[in-house]
């Protein structure tokens, strides 16, 4: 099926992007009033764009997919996304902005200015965590191309590698927060635009009652996940929001710690908003599933639904709308965190010149691309979740206990990292070579959060009071910068 | 599993394994093949021993670094008990048998008598003797090895004072690079940007010129001259944010073009993303007056400062561009190197700051040819690891 519509928008968010990034420097402002010029991001502005970034391929199509897939447990994925960033609020924005740290590694070197090999490690880290987040983004690219299109996958990750490439070596879109915050809005409206003519569609159709209990049944009807493996994705969901490279990154724009607060109680009220979106469309997609054509991918329900209910025209450009959303979503996920990795990977290699970082793009994309072509795409939201249970497992100790616990040691911190991710690592990997079985400890290997987060956290903590002679001299003064209130003059 | 696998499976196992025995084959009849005669294999031994414990002394006598070293050192001596010690406490301990509380306080008297005569002391006990021998760094002691051995004979003794010598060896080069990195602060404070007396003087006259014509504007004028020093004097910090420095700029400009009337125009273009950027304190203002004075001063029409900020990844790129009389390149970069002086020592003086908190490749870069205007950026990282700003704070 190739809808000329959905090409279009395609092509048109395509090469929207790329001409931002040509252009980018010209929307910042240019004035000869000092005034103007030193005013910082507002707290709004820097919500919008951490949502634009933040919400994946994972959020746009998964969470719709995972409710018709797992039905009312598929619910806890939105409430998950959401919620980390609750705990980030809570326990980590303020204090990391006060750190001065622009990456998670350089908030290691400030923690543990001796320890060299505590830094590698979590660049090291970093760099796995932002590959296994890219690749999701991959899938869903080839996915939406074919479906939309007609054309073969694997064009998809190769279009978006090529694009952020193009616009992150170019450097303009980087600068402007009022892109990747007009991302977000953008995102919003392709999915609300959809939303409400479908329900206009669907509401008349029966009388409300029978509707609700219809949606009622379907949504139990469905079998979901159990008590073990809901308790698991809530586990990882929650606090692997805290390690997230892209998003962290963000953070250094805020003026103060007090904006950074601000900033995520914002980024809470923009995401809540958000799901209601796809968690309606999911609902919707269990109602007209079979119209779906039976065993399509479940991922594509938000895609092929506005053209399943409504015919013709109205349903050919609803999907364009659909398409253009998802790539924005693609687009910008995966230019965050090429970004990061980039950054990461050059500060580490080339001693963070320009043309490191230009090498280290290249690489930052060319590697996901090969993965997601040769691998076969997994629920999207389930592979996100995966990548948030590896994140809970290894940065996210390392965070908590960094910013919150003056005992914590280098050694301490490398021995609970490397424990987490080996543990998480090798368990999602064993669980996807083994065929699918209903037993206990199946489950605690395909969703092993619940297990690798506390026993990371025990290890560090082991580990720390065991060298307890080697806490930083310097811990004390560096958790007074960390928690004291910013002066109103900063610094 | 079919039979092909399993040949394939067999097979790689089979040429790992003996891959993985004939490299450790190798290896072991390599090294012994190698070792040559005792004394070779004796010498071989020390030296690898000593070169060991070098590297945890770098930092001078640390609790981690005499852990490691007395470790190596031990082994060196091959005596039951090594311990290293400060002027006052045992630092590390290293020890093949029990080392009782009571073992502690005779090896303090032992340490103790070596640290008040500056001498190799030897502490006879029942049975085992300590050996304890100062480290010296210039004439003064600071601290000991402290050996405890069954008997102790003249050529323990020797050794343990040599071993001595050469942990002192160690711990000078430790405060050699101490004293520099101080001499490094120094340098630092000394180069921190001081405003400029023609300023001071220039300001102070345009001031004056207005005190009759225009009260309220000379008033004005003399507050912003109180802020602007306020801020180029303050004592705390080697760091400002972008936007502090901004505003400094501001000031100065004000005050310029109580001088210049609108002769200086100024455009500004700032990612409002690298505002928070640290950057060394008083780094941009001394460019803008550079623009000034050498760009804008000598033309009759004036001309325009553009100063942009931008964000590129890690790094904040800041630049400050005048449309003015431009610089001759090669005067311009015997400026930087520090054989020409009085012009543009603003610009030296940043870029050796510059070059000192971010490493070589990050100093000024400056385009310019004479009557072509001079464009100047920086590009400074976000972060800057800690240790390097030792005077920040």
């Amino acid at each position: 099926m190739i809808n000329l519509l959905s090409a279009l928008a395609l092509v048109v968010v395509c090469v929207t992007t790329m001409l931002i990034a040509f252009h980018g420097l010209r929307l910042s402002r240019t004035t000869s009033d000092f005034y103007v010029a030193s005013r910082t991001v507002r707290p709004w502005w820097n919500a919008s764009a951490i949502g634009g970034e933040y919400l994946s391929a994972a959020s746009f199509l998964g969470v719709a997919g995972l409710i018709v897939l797992s039905g009312q447990s598929g619910l806890w994925f939105p409430i998950g996304y959401t919620a980390g960033y609750l705990m980030l609020l809570l326990f980590v924005a303020a204090p990391l902005r006060r750190s001065q740290a622009y990456t998670i590694p350089d908030f290691a070197q400030i923690r543990f200015e001796e320890s060299k090999s505590l830094r590698k490690i979590t660049t090291y880290l970093v760099v796995v965590i932002c590959w296994l987040y890219i690749v999701p983004q991959m899938h869903g690219a080839a996915l939406t191309l074919s479906i939309a299109t007609g054309l073969p996958g694997w064009l998809g990750p190769v279009i978006v590698a090529a694009v952020v490439c193009i616009t992150v070596v170019s450097g303009g879109m980087r600068s402007v927060t009022f892109v990747q915050a007009f991302q977000y809005w953008f995102k919003l409206a392709a999915l609300v635009v959809p939303t409400i003519f479908l329900l206009f569609q669907v509401i008349p159709e029966q009388s409300s009652t029978a509707r609700l209990d219809s949606i009622a049944t379907q949504l139990e009807s469905v079998a979901g996940l159990n008590l073990y493996e809901t308790i698991s994705i809530i586990l990882a969901l929650l606090f692997g929001t805290l390690g997230l490279p892209h998003v962290l990154v963000r953070f250094y724009t805020n003026p103060t710690g007090q904006a950074a607060r601000s900033t995520t109680v914002i980024v809470l009220g923009l995401l809540s908003v958000f799901y209601l979106l796809p968690t309606t469309l999911g609902v919707l997609g269990l109602l007209y599933a079979p119209q779906l054509g039976g065993n399509a991918e479940t991922d594509a329900t938000v895609l092929l639904l506005p053209s399943a209910v409504l015919d013709g025209f109205l349903g050919d450009s609803l999907t364009a709308i659909v398409v253009g959303g998802a790539f924005a979503a693609f687009l910008s996920t995966t230019s965050g965190l090429v970004v990061s990795l980039a950054g990461a990977l050059s500060q580490e290699f080339f001693a963070g010149t320009v043309r490191g970082f230009r090498i280290s793009t290249v690489l930052a994309t060319a590697l996901p691309v090969f993965i997601a072509v040769v691998t076969s795409s997994l629920a999207l939201a389930g592979a996100i979740g995966n990548v948030f249970a590896f994140t809970a497992s290894t940065i996210c100790p390392l965070l908590l206990l960094g910013i919150w616990w003056r005992s914590l040691t280098a050694r301490g911190a490398i021995a609970g990292m490397l424990t987490g991710a080996a543990a998480c690592g090798l368990a999602l990997m064993i669980s996807s070579l083994l065929p699918e079985v209903d037993t206990l400890w199946f489950h605690m290997l395909r969703q092993p959060a619940a297990w690798s987060v506390p026993l990371a956290f025990v290890v560090m903590i082991a580990v720390s009071r065991a060298t307890a002679r080697s806490v930083p001299a310097n811990a004390d003064r560096i958790m007074a910068r960390l928690h004291v209130p910013d002066r109103d003059s900063a610094f | 599993m079919s039979p092909a696998l399993q040949i394939t499976l067999i097979v790689t196992i089979v040429t790992v394994g003996i891959a993985v025995i004939g490299y450790f084959g190798f290896k072991i009849s390599r090294s012994t093949k190698e070792m040559g005669t005792d004394a070779e294999e004796a010498t071989f031994t020390t030296l690898h021993h000593m070169s060991v414990a070098v590297p945890h002394l770098e930092r001078g006598l640390t609790v981690e670094g005499a852990a490691k070293s007395a470790k190596a050192l031990r082994r060196l001596l091959n005596c039951p008990v090594l311990l290293i010690s400060d002027t006052r406490h045992i630092l590390a301990t290293d020890a093949g048998i029990e080392f009782t509380a009571d073992l502690e306080e005779q090896a303090s008297e032992a340490f103790s008598t070596a640290l008040a005569t500056g001498k190799t002391q030897v502490k006879r006990l029942s049975g085992q003797d300590f050996v304890a021998a100062p480290i010296m760094v210039g004439n003064q002691p600071v601290g000991t090895v402290t050996a405890l051995t069954p008997r102790a004979g003249a050529g323990f003794v020797r050794a343990v004072s040599e071993v001595a010598v050469f942990v002192s060896a160690q711990v000078s080069t430790a405060q050699l690079d101490e004293n520099k990195a101080m001499l490094l602060e120094a340098q630092m404070r000394a180069l921190r940007a001081q405003i400029s007396p023609h300023f001071i003087y220039n300001s102070l006259n345009a001031i004056a010129s207005f005190i009759n014509t225009d009260p309220a504007r000379a008033r004005e004028l003399v507050i912003e001259f109180a802020d602007f020093t306020r801020y180029s004097f303050r004592r705390r910090g080697e760091f400002t944010t972008l936007a502090e420095e901004l505003e400094a700029i501001d000031r100065y400009l004000l005050l310029e073009k109580a001088r210049f009337g609108d002769r200086i125009k100024v455009s500004l273009q700032i990612a409002p993303e690298v505002l928070s950027t640290r950057i060394p304190f008083l780094s941009l203002q001394p460019l803008v007056e550079n623009a000034v004075r050498h760009g804008l001063e000598a033309r009759p029409d004036g001309g325009v400062i553009s100063i942009t900020a931008t964000e590129d990844g890690m790094h904040a790129v800041i630049s400050v561009e005048d449309d003015g009389v431009g610089m001759d390149p090669e005067q311009l970069s015997s400026v930087l190197a520090g054989t020409t002086v009085n012009m543009h020592v603003g610009l030296r003086n940043v870029d050796v700051r510059l070059r000192q908190l971010y490493g070589n490749s990050n100093g000024l870069i400056i385009d310019t040819a004479p009557g072509a205007g001079t464009q100047i950026t920086l590009r400074i990282p976000k972060f800057l690891a800690p240790g390097t700003a030792s005077i920040d704070e």
